[in-house]
């Protein structure tokens, strides 16, 4: 497997969606590759990044300001 | 939760849901006081401007409130509510794609002839942990989410970060499921390059 399959491969590998002999091949190469070792971690922490970042932002928590609860009540009335 | 909380929520949940069926002026601002903090917070993630989140909570709230009749008894408001928002910031999303949808090619990895990388990939002295302790980097991730054409910004938005299922992402959008995973792959892997120079400290 060379590093252009092994990247394509990435979302289904994290999924657990290869077949059992594709997955083998794919961890053949990311043994001996380090680009490629670098770019699975760096994609994953990617995914996480994301996520993380939306719930940080849960954090900064603004309440709902009463106009726009008094605007969704006015309009369903 | 221990499980006669569990019950309780189950049945105070239930006789909610039968008040705002009967038509119940009271059970619906119940509802719209509890549930707009949350939904703001996930329609925030998905438009731009405080204006539009805010208006997509309002739709939200007039769909949600015309269709409770056909809420069915085993569902859950929450689970409910938070589709209904999320298709409602997709309507409006669409309505306002007016941008050219940019071409993420430059942001994909390249390769040699011989399957290589053209530009070997490097680890990253950031971690998805230690970003939540520097308040820039939540917002760097946040505005480069917010680059990405929203035909790929939606898929990473509904997968990655509200955790909806392939199939259900794809019915959301009217795409198949296939072209849901296409898509997230690449909006993964832009993202990703995005994020390169600042999580390898050299931005």
């Amino acid at each position: 497997m060379k590093c252009e399959e092994f990247i394509a491969f990435l979302a289904d590998y994290l999924d657990e969606l290869l077949p059992r002999e594709t997955i083998a091949r794919f961890e053949l190469h990311l043994a001996g590759c380090r680009s490629c070792t670098a770019y699975l971690a760096t994609y994953r922490e990617t995914i996480l990044m994301a996520r993380n970042a939306a719930n940080a932002a849960r954090l900064d928590v603004r309440d709902a300001p009463e106009e726009l609860i008094a605007a969704i009540l006015a309009s369903v009335r | 939760m221990p499980f006669m909380e569990a019950v309780d929520a189950g049945s105070s949940e239930r006789a909610l849901v039968a008040r705002l069926q009967a038509g119940d002026a009271s059970a619906f601002e119940q509802l719209v006081r509890q549930q707009t903090p949350v939904l703001l917070r996930v329609a925030r993630r998905f438009m731009k401007s405080e204006d539009d989140a805010r208006d997509a909570v309002q739709d939200a709230f007039v769909a949600a409130f015309k269709s409770i009749r056909n809420f069915g008894a085993n569902a859950q408001l929450s689970t409910w509510l938070h589709r209904i928002v999320i298709n409602a910031c997709l309507m409006r999303l669409r309505t306002q794609r007016r941008r050219r949808e940019e071409d993420l090619e430059d942001y994909l990895p390249h390769f040699r002839d011989d399957g290589h990388q053209v530009t070997p990939s490097q680890q990253w002295n950031e971690t998805a942990e230690t970003i939540l302790e520097r308040t820039e980097l939540v917002g760097i991730v946040r505005a480069e989410i917010d680059q990405l054409p929203d035909t790929y910004r939606e898929v990473l938005l509904l997968r990655d970060i509200e955790e909806l299922s392939t199939e259900e992402t794809a019915a959301m959008l009217g795409i198949t499921a296939n072209a849901v995973k296409i898509r997230l792959h690449r909006a993964r892997q832009a993202l990703r390059t995005r994020l390169d120079p600042y999580m390898r400290g050299v931005q």
